[in-house]
């Protein structure tokens, strides 16, 4: 069975640039409602370091019109890894470089590019964390949209309903993680205590999934209709 | 400012919640500047004499809140860098990589970690550049804290009064020229031999947050906490001093187990906001349940060393000292928060 429609849609640097201005923009916005996330559970900081670390990537993204994928995910991951601290900042950073490093040199990301990229991504997190699922942690929003993203590859849909469904799936993983117990990160102190508290990194994690497809949404209007063709 | 509306229940002396830390360091440079330089990007507190040659260096860092850790205790004897982060947030890999180019003297640098996921992260990513960089670097990971189960449930135990420890008697090791191994080896037996817990009579607030950052009752204490206002493991009453040491004191003796004829170095620490003149009824107590169990206190450091902001409340730590310890504690050391023998 030929994809067509699967690779129809491609993102450009310009769609990613727009995509972390936007994130930038709504992780200040979501900045005191991580941070209050992170304080039964963490260190009341989730917040305020991926607001600090975003705005560092927003002020570079004037120069990047012209850059590859690859070098603006790259800026990405390098400037989070110097800004960001906590544990966010090593694994959203490895995160992207990861991604990067899948996309180095390409101008345009097809359907199979963006699920390597994030494949890479999620193992860059799943190795620097040591973390598997179901530890109430960020990994239990991002692994279920990888996989829904895996899953519709080859298959009938568009990247952008394809990443609807993936967003819907990391939205599912982020609520799972409240009656969680956590057994990784600071959260796992607590022990029995950290149930009934949803993961502040499973919650930006499923923040970041959903802006992309914002993003997506309004810079491709009516492309799932046509792509069902 | 965004920062506006969330401002109104901190009373903090500070000038702006973001300048935190560097108004700090920039305070601390001008007091010490016989003992030690600050860099700014990366941020970095350094002996004023670095790198000395042949010296191996002694790395650590970790979130800003816990003042005089872990810039406090930079200098001879002691920390040849330190790394500040955000307000219990760890510091970032560029950070660590330029202190440790900063401190090698030829003979490698050890840094100190203390086992939080963040610091240990970032510390690793940091070790990685610096090893591409040419420099050897080994890491011990601080884990003492009894009040965490060590099990494959959590992300292991907590570093935190050993650490103090760990870095005045690496330092003392470091000067006596031991090899980057041997102060590796001796890094080890200290996180080895140490063992902590920690309680609270109050949360604290995150300047950045501006909110406690979790809620105790005027009559409750939280016993188990850990360093950067998280809560602890149990809420319970309010108790006399007598009675909160035991409960501190008999999870870290059994855990060892500290036997009868031990000698252990007793560290009674203040979270920030309690006044010595608790911590050193706080340190009565620890001596009579000591006496009881025929450990003997051989050294002691009563203080506030390792802090979370404005909390109050304590923590104990016990290490358990040979002859080896004993003289790299007792050992000159010349830092801002640590004096003696100079």
């Amino acid at each position: 069975m030929t994809n067509v429609a699967s690779n129809a849609a491609a993102i450009r640097a310009s769609d990613l640039v727009a995509f972390l201005a936007a994130l930038a923009d709504r992780l200040k916005q979501e900045r005191a409602y991580l941070t209050e996330l992170d304080s039964p559970i963490g260190d009341a900081d989730h917040g305020v370091n991926l607001d600090r670390g975003f705005s560092a990537v927003a002020a570079k993204l004037a120069d990047m019109h012209d850059e590859d994928l690859g070098a603006i995910l790259k800026m990405v991951g390098t400037t989070l890894v110097s800004t960001v601290g906590g544990a966010a900042g090593p694994l959203y950073g490895t995160a992207f470089l990861r991604a990067g490093g899948v996309l180095a040199g390409r101008t345009e990301a097809g359907f199979d590019e963006v699920v390597q990229a994030a494949r890479a991504a999620l193992e860059g997190i799943l190795q620097r964390g040591k973390a598997q699922r179901g530890e109430k942690t960020m990994v239990d929003a991002i692994a279920p949209a990888v996989e829904s993203l895996e899953a519709a590859r080859g298959g009938p849909l568009a990247l952008l309903d394809a990443a609807r469904q993936a967003v819907a799936a990391a939205e599912q993983g982020m609520l799972a993680t409240t009656p969680m117990l956590a057994t990784k990160g600071r959260a796992s102190y607590l022990g029995e205590r950290s149930i009934g508290h949803q993961d502040p990194g499973a919650t930006s994690a499923y923040i970041m999934a959903s802006v992309a497809l914002a993003t997506a949404e309004q810079r491709s209007p009516g492309a799932a209709a046509k792509n069902l063709t | 400012m965004q920062t506006a509306g969330i401002q109104t229940s901190m009373k903090k002396l500070i000038n702006t919640p973001e300048t935190v830390v560097k108004d700090a360091l920039e305070g601390m440079a001008a007091a010490h500047a016989d003992l030690l330089r600050v860099h700014f990007d990366p941020d970095y507190v350094v002996r004023a004499d670095a790198p000395i040659k042949g010296k191996v260096g002694i790395v650590s860092g970790g979130g800003s809140g816990h003042e005089p850790m872990h810039g406090g205790l930079v200098g001879r004897g002691m920390l040849d860098a330190a790394c500040p982060g955000a307000v219990f947030t760890s510091p970032v890999p560029p950070q660590m990589l330029e202190a440790t180019k900063a401190v090698d003297g030829g003979a490698g640098v050890l840094h100190i970690v203390k086992n939080y996921t963040g610091d240990v992260m970032n510390f690793e990513m940091a070790a990685e550049l610096a090893a591409a960089d040419g420099v050897e670097v080994a890491s011990v990971v601080i884990n003492d804290d009894v009040a965490v189960q060590d099990s494959l449930y959590t992300a292991g135990r907590r570093g935190v009064g050993t650490t103090v420890l760990a870095e005045k008697i690496c330092g003392g090791a470091a000067e006596a020229r031991l090899s980057l191994a041997e102060v590796k080896r001796v890094c080890e037996k200290v996180n080895g031999w140490g063992r902590s817990m920690g309680m609270a009579l109050t949360s604290c607030t995150v300047p950045a947050k501006g909110s406690p950052t979790f809620d105790l009752g005027a009559d409750e204490m939280e016993v188990g906490i850990g360093i950067h206002g998280e809560p602890g493991r149990r809420r319970m009453p309010l108790k006399p001093a007598a009675e909160i040491v035991e409960l501190l004191a008999a999870p870290i003796i059994e855990d060892l187990p500290f036997q009868s004829g031990d000698q252990v170095l007793a560290f009674v620490n203040g979270m920030g906001g309690t006044p010595l003149i608790e911590l050193y009824i706080v340190h009565k107590e620890l001596a009579r349940i000591l006496q009881g169990r025929g450990v003997t206190i051989a050294r002691q450091l009563i203080g506030n060393y390792i802090t979370s902001l404005e909390m109050a409340g304590t923590s104990i730590t016990l290490l358990k000292l040979d002859d080896e310890l004993t003289r790299f504690w007792d050992a000159p050391v010349h830092t801002p928060a640590l004096r003696w023998g100079v």
